[in-house]
């Protein structure tokens, strides 16, 4: 008897100990946390974007629309242009030509809505090399200086490739990213679980992470966006260059190309025999990275002769 | 319903037992109590509180993930010499082994949510509500095969103690067909996994055919070692026979396992360093550092020198049937192989990066704090089940009629 | 007979439209980029005599040097006959808005990936009419490799955005 009295008491006596400290340790979840505080309904059922009907798609555009200014208190448009027809973008960039400026990183970041520091995503990353072989070990991407072009040295910009058969979107277990008709490789940001395989399958770091939320001064939001390119993210989703997508899809020239000072960037429609790119990949010696790796890039380097 | 009456009871069995077992699962909830509070701080702030980065985007979690998958088809080393040779010493403990097994895939499922940015949309992964990107997508298979384990593990013990509780005869055509499955299903979960990694052209240090098998050997000398230590815990405190023959038994096939093991890792080594290529990368970076950089040089050869030590002493457990000797062989095994097998091959394959870059991670406390709460979870699953199943076994917990 | 020589005919007339409309096929380009009040240069210089020694200018114009373009001076490529106009090698004589007719004369490859859209800076759209810009909208005639540039930032290192960060030595990776 003694002993099954000696027994409870020492029972009753841990289990107070247990109820104390699990209240201290959960004591923070007392203050409201912002995935409590974010939780949108209408969000967590939200279908992928590629089973939507074109209803479904305007009411969501309508509320993103409607989010996004009561966010950041500016009228957004966010639109979902659907690819054109009988066009399959492709990039060239000349190697001869590039100075390493950087332009076109942070024309990109404007314009994409990209978070600035210090959870900061930059799409395109400008590799300095030593005169000599492409070896990415040997690259140097934090380089600064006060001029550039640097003596014995050249630049290599790289971003998404918007592979034709790209490892990314073969990882996806959800079918979160995938390639449209027009070539450009998306990402739902709604329906992306963020397991980050993607992010392991691509071997160009042309996929980013948003770790946090990101921070981007109101003032400079792109307010003219499309749904699977530049409208803001949140956190805790995969995203990419889209080659512009809400500029591309309307005819006009991805930001980066347009920024670039001294003309070493180029764009166009694959399928379009008079297009620039098209003149270039046919001309000029071109190569692309990771060629043994047969993810077809739709971008490619060159050195004009 | 009888079912119901033994869900009941087995609730009412788990809340009786001596100090030391209300010691033990309040120090378990304590841990899940911290480890939950992190875990809370990780999905409000986002995934920046661990030190992953877009340069080495899987970290612990996944380490961890892929050392646990390998515990869990650990349990097939049970099953076959139980139910295929009814090797009588293992018979008797196999539901043990099944029920660790269960517990591992839960902790496996947990790394995985634990991982996830956004888990509030794991449902984006249950064919029919969301989309299930298979057969192309290897995270897809996962899902299928890991949820399948997980109900074979389920069923399989439930159904047995759940007959021994109603004192029936289980029904052989039944269960059977289930315990037969889960011994190629075992070989899977593990192969699967190690497919994950292997097809991405990405990470040449991932991109070895030897990956598979590598995998298995590791998990049948990783997993069997936890149950050696963990039966004999149990033969301790719980009133449980577990002879020492069956723990020789599976040290005997583990001896096999851990050659295995030792003889791949040195292929690996052979094929890298004598080729020379800039693939060797990763590998130079695990061994011997790169361009200065060596955080993880000191754990890979401290798993080199565990695991080659645990084989020696599971060759002289042959002669010398020391069960002191084969549990300092355990425990190093399980060192090892944790580190070999978990951070020393998730982060070299990240390292250098695709780009060439080396961002050394290193996990933050906030990873290791969530990873100790889903390590407590899945110990605080398994001491509730292996109870039921033991009192069950004992007699002590049957079914009373009214 | 005659009606080969028909044919030849034929073939010899659309043969020379075809060359003469290559030869002459417009490029809309945007105004070039004079100094504000430098044209028409026949202002100043219709009543001033042609000094055809090459020398330093010393009285108007000292700020243009011709540099890294070889040995280069004025009536290289300005028309002495008319100011207003650029000569090409062969005396033909070019308005400021087809210079690029005088730099594909040494240029040719670069012209001809101009035509084409592959050389310079390309805005506007890409599956529109092409826009271009004159070579001297870009590259100064009198001085035509580009400036070097101030780079923007370097991306942030991933160390650097750690929530307890390690000290890391500057070193490249």
């Amino acid at each position: 008897m003694k002993e099954n009295k000696k027994i409870s008491f020492i029972r009753r006596k841990l289990l107070k100990t247990f109820t104390v400290a699990a209240a201290a340790a959960l004591a923070p979840l007392t203050k409201a946390n912002s995935a409590i505080k974010d939780f949108d309904f209408e969000d967590f059922v939200q279908k992928n974007f590629k089973e939507m009907t074109p209803q479904e798609v305007e009411k969501l555009l309508k509320r993103l629309e409607k989010k996004y200014k009561e966010k950041y208190g500016k009228d957004f448009v966010v639109k979902a242009t659907l690819p054109m027809e009988n066009v399959e973008f492709g990039y060239a960039l000349n190697l001869s030509k590039c100075i390493g400026c950087r332009r076109c990183v942070y024309a990109c970041v404007k314009e994409n809505n990209l978070s600035r520091k210090p959870h900061q995503i930059h799409y395109i990353r400008v590799m300095r090399f030593k005169n000599g072989p492409i070896d990415l070990e040997k690259s140097e991407h934090y380089y600064e200086s006060e001029q550039v072009p640097e003596n014995g040295y050249f630049y290599v910009p790289i971003q998404c490739q918007q592979c034709r058969k790209a490892p990314c979107v073969k990882a996806c277990p959800i079918k979160a990213t995938w390639t449209e008709k027009d070539g450009i490789v998306v990402v739902d940001y709604n329906w992306c679980i963020a397991c980050r395989y993607c992010m392991a399958a691509c071997p160009y770091m042309g996929r980013r992470f948003n770790w946090a939320e990101p921070q981007i001064p109101i003032e400079e939001l792109n307010t003219n966006t499309h749904y699977l390119g530049n409208r803001p993210r949140m956190k805790n989703v995969v995203e990419k260059c889209t080659f512009c997508i809400q500029r591309t899809r309307e005819g006009r020239y991805p930001a980066c190309v347009e920024i670039c000072p001294v003309g070493a960037r180029k764009f166009g429609n694959l399928l379009d025999p008079n297009s620039e790119v098209r003149r270039i990949i046919e001309t000029k010696r071109i190569f692309r990275l990771k060629e043994d790796l047969n993810t077809e890039p739709r971008f490619f380097y060159f050195f004009h002769s | 319903m009888r079912f119901v009456r033994f869900l009941f009871d087995s609730v009412k069995e788990t809340l009786k037992g001596g100090p030391l077992y209300y010691a033990w699962m309040a120090f378990l909830l304590i841990i899940m109590a911290f480890a939950a509070r992190s875990y809370i701080y990780q999905l409000d702030n986002g995934l920046i509180v661990t030190n992953m980065r877009d340069q080495v985007s899987w970290g612990l979690y996944i380490a961890n993930f892929t050392f646990m998958v390998g515990v869990a088809a650990a349990a097939v080393l049970l099953v076959v010499p139980a139910y295929i040779y009814h090797f009588q010493a293992i018979k008797e403990i196999v539901i043990l082994g099944e029920l660790m097994a269960f517990s591992a895939i839960v902790m496996c499922l947990g790394f995985i949510t634990v991982d996830l940015g956004r888990p509030d949309r794991f449902w984006h992964i249950i064919p029919g509500l969301g989309i299930l990107n298979f057969p192309i997508s290897m995270l897809s298979w996962d899902v299928v095969v890991l949820n399948g384990y997980l109900f074979l593990n389920t069923f399989i013990p439930i159904y047995l103690i759940y007959k021994g509780y109603v004192n029936e005869e289980p029904n052989k055509k039944l269960y059977l067909p289930f315990v037969l499955l889960s011994i190629p299903w075992a070989v899977s979960i593990h192969t699967v996994t190690a497919f994950l990694y292997n097809p991405l052209p990405a990470r040449p240090f991932w991109n070895a055919a030897i990956l598979a098998p590598r995998f298995l050997a590791s998990a049948f000398c990783s997993g069997p070692a936890l149950i050696i230590l963990i039966f004999q815990i149990i033969r301790k405190f719980a009133n449980t026979r577990v002879q020492d023959v069956a723990l020789f038994k599976i040290a005997e096939i583990m001896a096999y396992s851990m050659f295995f093991n030792l003889f791949l890792f040195g292929a690996e080594l052979f094929k890298e360093y004598y080729s020379g290529t800039i693939h060797l990368a990763p590998m130079e970076y695990l061994m011997q550092g790169l361009h200065g950089h060596n955080a993880l040089v000191p754990w890979i050869w401290t798993a080199i020198a565990c695991n080659v030590t645990a084989f020696i002493l599971f060759l002289l457990l042959r002669n010398i049937r020391s069960v002191t000797m084969m549990n300092i062989g355990c425990i190093l095994i399980i060192t090892g192989v944790w580190i070999e097998k978990g951070m020393g091959f998730i982060i070299p394959g990240f390292i250098p990066d695709t780009l060439g870059e080396i961002y050394e991670y290193m996990p933050s406390s906030t990873e290791v704090m969530v990873s100790l709460g889903v390590v407590a979870l899945g110990f605080f699953i398994y001491t509730i089940f292996a109870r039921i199943a033991i009192a069950v076994n004992n007699g002590k917990l049957r079914y009373q009629k009214d | 007979m005659v009606r080969h020589l028909k044919l030849l005919i034929m073939l010899f007339v659309i043969f020379a439209f075809a060359k003469s409309s290559l030869a002459t096929k417009e490029y809309p380009v945007p105004y070039p980029p004079f100094t504000p009040g430098i044209f028409p240069c026949m202002n100043c210089h219709s009543d001033l005599p042609r000094n055809k020694t090459k020398r330093v200018l010393k009285d108007m114009h000292q700020d243009i040097k011709v540099e890294n373009h070889g040995d280069r001076w004025c009536y290289d490529c300005h028309d002495e006959r008319n100011m207003d106009k650029l000569k090409l090698a062969n005396g033909d004589q070019i308005k400021f808005e087809e210079s690029y007719k005088l730099c594909g004369q040494c240029h040719g490859n670069i012209l001809n990936d101009w035509k084409r859209g592959v050389h310079g800076k390309r805005t506007g759209s890409w599956n529109g009419e092409k826009q271009y810009l004159l070579c001297v909208h870009c590259h100064n005639p009198h001085n035509p490799p580009f400036k070097a540039l101030k780079p923007d930032p370097a991306p942030i290192r991933p160390d650097a955005t750690l929530l307890k960060p390690k000290y890391h030595n500057n070193k490249s990776h």
